[in-house]
């Protein structure tokens, strides 16, 4: 008949099963955690970089004003000085990358004024605002107004 | 001996550190990546956004500027930012009637009469950026975190679209993107400001409703903003300590 274990077998064999957890612990941990989790908080770092490595869309105005320093010109002092080059003409990353092969189609001149000047109740009481047809019934707006500089003198 | 032993450590000190950022700089430029070259320090920013209500126009630039930037689906069901109308009983602020025709994508045509008697105006909503997030908060896996500069940004690869970060926004600022069924939110343009640039709505924004400003940068115009203007947040009861700050902003706003 088989003796039953002593002390000191029951001990080891808790200590070997504990060694045998820990290590499937670790184990798993090492493989299942991806590599940066924990480095700033609780998320993976790499997700920061992956955040930051998307395209650009907008060029931004720094970029417009590198080359089309004659318009830079022209709205000096106009109302419309502080409007982004983008904000009419639209997102424009690739003709700032290749002027040469993308050429950016003119924007319609009446249709792109109106999308904010056609007047509007929610719009503020000081912003320039027209009512259609009383100002003008069709044609471009451009044929008063210059869009980079409104004022008519 | 001593002084000479004192010198020998503070220059392999200095040589050692000189080495682990030029290697670390050499790594990102030699993966192709110079942007993630350490040229932008994290550590360096603090985001936050400034809108004035009195100058938004609710042309939709910011809309349309925002889909196009950070591809969002076209769907007018999905907007990182979207403008709403408020059309308000001055003596009612409780029940504001608000509508965002796609979200304000197409612009706002004309639907009040003037000289009724009532307050019409329009408010941009987007993230809040909020320094006590409730969605990073409820983030079972860690998918969504505030970034050390500030931004809550999503890990697309370990998000589950488990969907509850898109209940615990009080703001309607998350959703499911479809294509994915993944969450999907403002990131504040994070790879335009990582480059030094502005978000694109602001960037399209014609009036300047709309200012991306670096509250850790003593010289940032925002400070002047935030200290020249009756400056509110949204849903300051929920204490998300929101950082996206209204100027002139109504109290029935929601």
């Amino acid at each position: 008949m088989r003796r039953p274990p002593g002390d000191k077998e029951h001990l080891g064999r808790m200590a070997g099963l504990f060694a045998v957890g820990l290590l499937v612990f670790f184990g798993l941990q090492w493989f299942m955690v991806p590599p940066g989790f924990g480095r700033y908080g609780h998320y993976r770092s790499g997700a920061l970089d992956d955040n930051r490595d998307r395209p650009l869309r907008y060029a931004g105005r720094a970029a417009c004003e590198e080359c089309h320093t004659d318009v830079v010109e022209a709205r000096k002092g106009s109302r419309h000085e502080r409007v982004g080059c983008e904000a009419c003409h639209g997102p424009l990353a690739t003709h700032a990358a290749s002027p040469g092969e993308v050429k950016p189609a003119l924007p319609d001149p009446r249709a792109i004024c109106l999308r904010c000047h056609l007047a509007n109740v929610a719009r503020p009481r000081g912003f320039p605002q027209v009512q259609i047809p009383e100002h003008s019934e069709a044609g471009p707006c451009s044929a008063c107004h210059k869009p980079h500089a409104p004022e008519i003198k | 001996m001593n002084v000479e032993r004192r010198e020998f450590l503070r220059k392999t000190g200095k040589l050692l550190v000189l080495t682990a950022s030029a290697a670390g700089a050499w790594e990102a430029l030699a993966a192709g990546r110079p942007e993630a070259a350490p040229t932008y320090n994290m550590f360096d920013h603090w985001w936050g956004m400034a809108i004035d209500i009195e100058k938004c126009i609710g042309c939709g630039n910011c809309v349309r500027a925002c889909k196009e930037e950070n591809d969002v689906p076209r769907d007018p069901r999905f907007f990182r930012t979207w403008v709403e109308r408020y059309h308000v009983d001055p003596a009612d602020l409780e029940r504001p009637i608000v509508d965002s025709p796609d979200g304000g994508y197409n612009g706002f045509p004309e639907k009040y009469k003037a000289g009724d008697g009532t307050k019409n105006f329009f408010v941009p909503k987007l993230c809040n950026q909020c320094s006590d997030s409730p969605c990073v908060q409820v983030c079972p896996v860690g998918a969504t975190f505030d970034s050390p500069d500030g931004v809550v940004l999503v890990d697309k690869t370990y998000c589950l679209g488990c969907r509850y970060c898109v209940q615990a926004c009080p703001y309607g600022c998350r959703f499911i993107d479809p294509r994915t069924n993944t969450v999907d939110k403002c990131s504040l343009c994070y790879h335009r400001i990582a480059r030094g640039l502005t978000t694109a709505c602001c960037e399209a924004c014609p009036t300047g409703a709309r200012r991306l400003g670096d509250l850790k940068n003593p010289e940032d115009p925002i400070h002047a903003f935030l200290r020249d203007h009756d400056v509110h947040v949204l849903k300051p009861q929920m204490a998300t300590h929101p950082k996206t700050y209204y100027n002139a902003l109504d109290g029935s706003v929601r």
